[in-house]
């Protein structure tokens, strides 16, 4: 039910982030969902990969910092209130939440996103008890 | 006017053999007490008693800030504590700082040097000396205000910062003498100028400024926005703190206390000394200080002396300007930096690299002081708020082991250029 996130530190420099993305890209390896979290000279570039600790380790052996964490891939009902559904059982639960950001592709009705909280165990319990879907790293790729 | 004629005005004959007479005794006096000079002189194969002419001075080996470090912290402190009567430091090469100490007739001394520079800065005991040097082991503040003491004038210790009540004790207290680093002068006129004042509400006549680097432009600058007339003061701690020389209304270099500090300039490739007038680096011995004497201390500060008579009536020998360093040493706001302290600090860090650099300029007449370093593997990226901790932990220690704050720039390994032989590691972009 965990999916891993390669997290990279990227110098806020023109060219650093395409830096990483060349070496992805020239590695075979697709990104399937990624967002920057920023700071004023630096960032973090969060993404979802196909085999994470592979690409961690290909960036670094080029230099970069990358290191990978689990988060929770979880299914919205692209409607009216769909995240709210998921917030209100987590909130309940009182699982804290880090950070969400969304994947690049998903199916019709449906948004993906991506989500790292405090407790995954606790997280995962609230969000099956209440029939909502996550996905596997199987389904993303 | 001029505090001590009979010194500041004196032939070359007389000057030279009261010069010799110190020096014989200085060289005896440390030869017997310090264990450094026994040992440096006795392999060098050199005895007090070879020192018949101030040239015979270059018979003796020269000390360094290396020696200074080796002897940390009282090595070469050549009375027992008992008779020291203050300490100061500064910034040494590693994470230990050159301990100073001084007996009640260093204290004297320095009064009286510090007194004739206030002097021809046109001080006396009717003026308010207003001193904004930073007081504390740093020789700025405690410097200057001993001269003023010296003189008789009224001394207000102000130390560094809060530019507001500065500005409130200058309007309020008529303070008329100002004593501060060049860029902190500056503060102080930006200041004025915000809370809508111009020279004309303050009383200011003069400034003493140094302890860094400074340019033709601030002076201007500071004059202008001040209304003083500006003089240089030239000092380091080891060798007693400001005053060592001081520039007078004419200022055409400053003039140094020759009955106390014998100075050569010396080729510091070659270790060669240089003919009046050649730029070179600064070599001092002082004549007559008794806790922490130094022969031919290397100050690794590149000037040029001048001889030829100055129109203030005083005969001293003066020194122009400082140009540079013969070694990696940085002044920024006023203090000192080596870039080996950095070092210390890094390799405290498992997340950094030693591949660093150090970039330093100068925005609005303010020093500006940036580490970039190269992150090394095992950074856990836990959220920006992990790498700013970090960024944070950094900051303090580096504040800690430098006495100044600095911007901390995290880069991706391999960024910084490589070079072939030795890795630049200072960016100076100064124009000084």
């Amino acid at each position: 039910m965990l999916i891993k996130q390669m997290s990279v530190f990227v110098e806020n420099k023109a060219g650093r982030l395409a830096d990483v993305t060349k070496l992805l890209a020239d590695n075979n390896i697709d990104i399937k969902a990624a967002t920057m979290a920023e700071a004023v000279d630096f960032g973090i570039l969060r993404c979802i990969v196909e085999e994470a600790d592979v690409a961690a380790k290909i960036l670094k052996v080029h230099g970069f910092i990358a290191s990978t964490t689990d988060v929770l891939a979880i299914v919205l009902e692209d409607t009216v209130g769909g995240l709210d559904r998921v917030l209100q059982q987590l909130a309940e639960a009182g699982v804290n939440v880090n950070y969400i950001y969304s994947t690049i592709k998903a199916a019709a009705d449906e948004a993906v996103i991506m989500m790292k909280v405090d407790d995954n165990d606790k997280a995962i319990e609230a969000l099956k008890a209440n029939g909502i879907k996550l996905l596997c790293m199987k389904d993303i790729i | 006017m001029i505090w001590n004629k009979e010194m500041e005005c004196a032939d070359r004959e007389t000057m030279r053999a009261l010069q010799l007479e110190k020096l014989q005794k200085t060289v005896k006096y440390a030869y017997d007490r310090v264990p450094h000079y026994k040992n440096a002189m006795d392999k060098a194969g050199v005895k007090p008693e070879d020192i018949k002419t101030l040239e015979d001075i270059t018979k003796i080996p020269f000390i360094t800030k290396e020696d200074l470090a080796a002897n940390y912290p009282t090595g070469l402190f050549a009375q027992p504590m008992s008779e020291i009567k203050r300490i100061h430091a500064s910034s040494g090469t590693t994470g230990k700082p050159k301990i100073v100490g001084y007996t009640q007739n260093d204290l004297d001394m320095w009064g009286e040097c510090v007194a004739r520079g206030l002097t021809m800065a046109g001080a006396d005991k009717n003026d308010i000396v207003h001193v904004s040097y930073g007081y504390g082991l740093f020789t700025g503040g405690l410097g200057a205000h001993i001269g003023a003491e010296t003189i008789g004038a009224t001394v207000i210790p102000m130390s560094s910062g809060n530019t507001q009540k500065q500005l409130m004790f200058m309007q309020d207290m008529k303070s008329t003498v100002l004593c501060c680093t060049p860029s902190y002068a500056l503060t102080l006129a930006e200041g004025l100028k915000k809370a809508g004042l111009t020279p004309d509400d303050i009383h200011l006549k003069a400034g003493v400024f140094g302890a860094e680097p400074w340019t033709q432009g601030m002076r201007d600058e500071i004059e202008k926005g001040l209304g003083l007339r500006a003089h240089d003061i030239y000092g380091l701690s080891e060798i007693m703190g400001p005053g060592v020389s001081m520039s007078c209304e004419y200022n055409k270099g400053m003039h140094i206390q020759e009955d106390y500090f014998y100075v050569e300039i010396i080729d510091p490739d070659t270790l060669e000394v240089l003919p009046d007038g050649e730029k070179g680096e600064l070599v001092i011995t002082t004549i007559g200080k008794e806790g922490m004497p130094l022969i031919r201390y290397r100050t690794r500060d590149i000037c040029y002396l001048m001889r030829d008579k100055c129109e203030c009536g005083r005969t001293t020998v003066r020194m122009s300007r400082v140009f540079g360093r013969t070694d990696d040493m940085l002044i920024i706001r006023g203090v000192n930096v080596f870039p080996s302290q950095v070092e210390t600090v890094i390799a405290k860090f498992d997340e950094l690299t030693m591949n660093y650099k150090l970039y330093v300029g100068r925005e609005n007449n303010k020093d500006t002081f940036e580490l970039a370093v190269e992150l090394a593997e095992g950074l856990e990226l836990q959220d920006i708020a992990s790498v700013e901790a970090l960024r944070t932990r950094v900051d303090h220690a580096m504040r800690d082991m430098l006495g100044i704050g600095c911007k901390i720039r995290f880069l991706n390994a391999g960024t910084l250029p490589r070079s072939e032989g030795k890795a630049v590691r200072v960016e100076d972009t100064r124009k000084l």
